[in-house]
């Protein structure tokens, strides 16, 4: 063995070339992503900023293999603010398990930060999704100390124009619909800095149904759609 | 009655302490608990003196008619005849009274409540004040539930001001009794508040004490300290957000899409009631939007819902998957010919 082996061996060096350090994560379920992210997942003790474009491209599918492992593992999650009604029976087909999940409306931006640090400091909260219009450098600082002080996954979701400020965050992945597919692109990680765009393989909702549309119909009844084959609920 | 130092000295004490509370006070010795009791409510007078109206016997009228107003004559009657007209109980009362029958007696238990008032040395007017002086009675608050192996489910503090009163309530989600946790609560009710005059004195009132027992802190993070954890994050959310701004989701057998999930307090979930539906949107939109038909590449469906007749909300939509513009996944519907957007495929 050469001595700079031995060398590397014996001491905790931080190679650029070597993507990351044996960094605390939560599998996201997606081979190709973990592949990527230090660790082999979705960090935890450190903020993870998604930062999109627009709604509905997948942002939650994303996350979701990895809420449901820690929900049915008995782990608590917290949605904060978030700009929808989190719909019950997608996530629950899911495989989440709602009795772990919990939602928390917050009216203000300084309410959700509180109760973010709260979530955060409370070491009750495993997962913490929050959802924050704006907020500052100094603001995002403090949640990242107390994201460290836990071991919770924290995802904040925020608009695209955020990757242009400067952030604590130890992770920022940009989300781009490509084709049908979601593209991510990861901005920052610890460790070396990442090339291409991954091609996440969504679960899409249209593998569930296999189908493509007829024509909608102008009108009709139920009795007539059934006799056409399709899914009436009455 | 030697630990005391005698009769004398023991009396003293007591009326002592009983002015030092400002109280009115008859004495009276008897060797039975009863026989004192019916001396002081007569004036002190001897038992065989004492009207009978002291002894609270329901045959008033009865002895009024025979002649007999005091104790000693009622004691002289034949006890056959007496027991016959007015009943065995009368008589067991007479013999307490004696101390010829023993006599149980309830201990007297200081009510399951606390009220301390608290005059603050000079007018406070900000938060971080009022928390430290409501600090020192909730210190006291704890040593009573210690006592007591109690907690409590919630208490109020007054503000008593110049001209006014603000009561701030706190609730909890379980009952608890250190200062700590409660201080904690009441620190985000205060922080809420604002005060439009300085506070001169402060009151805390506590009642509905439940049972509690005290229990160990786990040496390493197990599931019991988390789910304590978990309770005092919900207490905290909710003291300063508000009741409602914490919740759980539930699914709900129905096949309405607004219908088909519910608000629940959080951890409320059976999944043994869920039954898969079709594919749902992991965003659903408080309302449905409006949409232009041209914007939408129409990429699953229609699933008919048809549904709700009975309780007057009924619906009857065609849901498909679609894609719009900007390449979003929704979840549109075809209602009286025109399109709206119901979710969000996120």
């Amino acid at each position: 063995m050469t001595p700079l082996e031995e060398i590397l061996q014996r001491h905790p060096v931080w190679r650029g070339g070597a993507a990351f350090s044996r960094a605390a994560a939560v599998p996201s379920g997606f081979a190709v992503l973990d592949g990527e992210l230090p660790g082999g997942g979705w960090p935890t003790g450190g903020l993870t900023e998604i930062l999109g474009l627009q709604q509905g491209i997948g942002e939650l599918r994303l996350l979701l293999p990895a809420l449901a492992a820690l929900t049915t593992a008995g782990k608590r999650v917290i949605w904060l603010a978030p700009p929808h009604l989190p719909y019950a029976p997608a996530l629950a087909a899911a495989g989440v398990d709602l009795a772990r999940l919990a939602v928390v409306r917050a009216p203000g931006r300084r309410d959700s930060l509180w109760a973010a640090e709260q979530a955060l400091r409370s070491g009750a909260c495993h997962a913490l999704l929050a959802w924050f219009r704006n907020a500052s450098y100094a603001e995002l600082r403090r949640l990242a100390v107390a994201a460290e002080a836990s071991c919770a996954l924290v995802a904040l979701f925020r608009p695209r124009e955020a990757a242009r400020e400067p952030s604590p965050a130890c992770l920022r992945i940009a989300l781009e619909p490509v084709q049908g597919e979601l593209a991510v692109r990861i901005l920052k990680r610890r460790g070396a800095l990442a090339a291409a765009p991954l091609r996440v393989p969504l679960k899409s909702p249209l593998h569930a149904l296999g189908r493509s549309p007829s024509s909608p119909p102008a009108s009709g009844d139920a009795r007539a759609r059934r006799s056409l084959g399709l899914p009436v609920h009455a | 009655m030697r630990l005391f130092g005698g009769l004398e000295r023991l009396l003293e004490r007591l009326r002592e302490g009983l002015d030092a509370m400002e109280l009115t006070t008859q004495f009276a010795v008897a060797p039975a608990a009863r026989a004192a009791i019916w001396r002081s409510r007569g004036g002190g007078a001897r038992l065989e003196e004492l009207p009978l109206e002291v002894t609270g016997f329901d045959c008033g009228e009865f002895f009024r008619n025979i002649g007999i107003s005091t104790v000693g004559e009622l004691l002289k009657l034949p006890r056959e005849g007496l027991a016959r007209r007015c009943g065995q109980a009368l008589l067991d009362d007479l013999d307490r009274a004696l101390g010829t029958a023993p006599e149980a007696r309830e201990y007297f238990l200081p009510p399951p409540r606390f009220a301390a008032k608290l005059e603050l040395p000079a007018e406070v007017s900000h938060a971080d004040g009022l928390l430290f002086a409501a600090r020192r009675l909730l210190v006291q608050l704890e040593g009573l539930l210690a006592a007591r192996h109690a907690g409590v489910r919630g208490f109020t503090l007054t503000l008593l001001q110049s001209e006014a009163s603000t009561v701030v309530e706190v609730q909890l989600a379980s009952p608890a009794r250190e200062a700590g946790r409660l201080g904690r609560l009441l620190r985000e009710k205060l922080a809420t508040l604002s005060l439009s005059c300085p506070v001169e004195a402060i009151r805390l009132e506590a009642g509905d004490f439940s049972p509690l027992h005290a229990r160990t802190a786990g040496m390493f993070g197990d599931a019991l300290a988390e789910d304590e954890g978990w309770e005092r994050l919900a207490e905290r959310l909710q003291a300063r957000l508000g009741p409602d701004a914490l919740y759980g989701l539930a699914t709900h057998p129905d096949h309405r899409p607004e219908y088909s999930w519910r608000r629940v307090e959080a951890g409320e979930w059976d999944p043994r009631e869920f039954r898969h539906p079709g594919p749902r949107p992991l965003w659903l939109l408080q309302a449905p939007r409006p949409t232009r038909e041209d914007d939408l590449q129409l990429l699953a469906g229609p699933e008919r819902i048809e549904c709700g007749w009975w309780d007057g909300d009924d619906a009857r939509r065609d849901y498909f998957i679609a894609r719009f513009s900007d390449s979003s996944l929704g979840w549109v519907y075809r209602e009286a010919g025109a399109w709206f957007l119901h979710g969000l495929f996120a």
